[in-house]
């Protein structure tokens, strides 16, 4: 677990996701309020952003 | 120089070690996502080179995503880990079945159908219980373990209503008398890497991690590390898991796995696998 530098609000339901420092671009993230899942997004100027994150699909895992 | 890329769709608990694995021994892993780009294809390496390397990790969640994705790099010319080949036929059952059956490797006892009656011919053929699986399908989804002929018909029936041409064959395998675990075994290359016991849940029969397994270590024995190898050499070879049941008549291979979650596997044993698979990428980038 990385050290907490900063959080981002949950577009679903405006309840704060903490980010941890060493967060890679494609890491899922959840909302602690709601439960929504998002993939964080870093930008190449390394803004970070959440995009729902895609649902399971049924050709999923191994 | 060449470069060694990671292709993943999802980053995991396995795709964060792998970075950090190839951090550790100063491999620069160049991280790409395939879902919001398109690819041309083609058979010139240049034009897939620049953004996927010479040597690609694929790790895609997604089965069918990854399966396109390796042939078209193959096709250019690139190296996949693993190949487009081996997943293609570790990616169906049926297709593994044939390959192992090839390499005289014992499998369970199993029935292809391709309609309700032809299913429920090969279930009072097999007798009960019985397995009934899809034929390409992860983390034991719809797979069912049916004890009559009520049972059957009501999961044949419900697979008929889904409308989905795959699940209108019938892969049915006799229920093989095992402890409550199968035994999953890693192969990189040509090395048995680490063997691990998989436990059942409480109120669950199967014994996928994704279903709540649980891992513990187990023991290579001579035979566990014969058999392994050889079901990886029949598939292609490559980064491979190999799931084998303990039958009174002695191991069964029933799967072998392309994309493999290791997580179970690394906390049950201890074993450094994410630097293992990058040691191998980095075998690979030297051929």
């Amino acid at each position: 677990m990385g050290v907490i530098t900063f959080k981002l609000t949950c577009l679903e339901c405006g309840g704060e996701i903490e980010i941890p420092e060493d967060v890679i671009s494609g890491e899922i993230v959840s909302c602690p309020d709601c439960g929504m899942d998002y993939e964080v997004e870093i930008a190449e100027n390394g803004e970070v952003k959440l995009k729902p994150a895609e649902i399971e699909g049924e050709d999923w895992g191994e | 120089m060449k470069t060694l890329s990671l292709v993943s769709d999802r980053i995991r608990w396995d795709e964060k070690a792998l970075i950090r694995a190839a951090s550790s021994i100063g491999v620069d892993l160049k991280l790409v996502d395939p879902k919001s780009m398109f690819l041309k294809i083609s058979v010139k390496p240049e034009d897939l080179s620049e953004v996927f390397g010479e040597v690609i990790i694929n790790r895609c969640i997604s089965y069918f995503r990854g399966l396109h994705i390796a042939a078209l790099l193959e096709k250019a010319g690139l190296k996949v880990i693993n190949s487009f080949k081996v997943m293609l036929v570790c990616g169906n059952k049926v297709f593994t079945d044939l390959a192992l059956i090839n390499a005289n490797i014992p499998v369970p006892k199993t029935l292809l159908a391709f309609t309700k009656e032809g299913a429920l011919k090969a279930l009072d053929e097999i007798g009960f219980p019985a397995v009934i699986k899809p034929v390409i399908g992860s983390w034991g989804r719809l797979i069912a373990l049916v004890k009559d002929k009520d049972s059957a018909q009501a999961i044949i029936e419900s697979r008929e209503q889904i409308r989905n041409a795959l699940l209108q064959i019938y892969y049915i395998q006799e229920y093989v008398k095992r402890p409550p675990r199968d035994i999953r075994v890693l192969v990189i290359g040509d090395d048995v890497v680490a063997a691990s016991y998989r436990y059942s849940p409480k109120n669950d029969w199967r014994t996928n991690v994704a279903r709540g397994g649980v891992s513990k270590p187990c023991p290579i024995t001579e035979e566990l590390r014969e058999i392994a190898l050889q079901a990886a050499e029949a598939v292609g070879g490559g980064v491979l898991a190999i799931d084998c049941m303990e039958s009174p008549n002695g191991l069964l291979v029933h799967e072998v796995n392309s994309t493999v979650e290791f997580r179970g596997l690394c906390s049950a044993t201890g074993i450094d696998i994410p630097k293992k698979i990058i040691e191998y990428a980095i075998e690979v980038m030297k051929q």
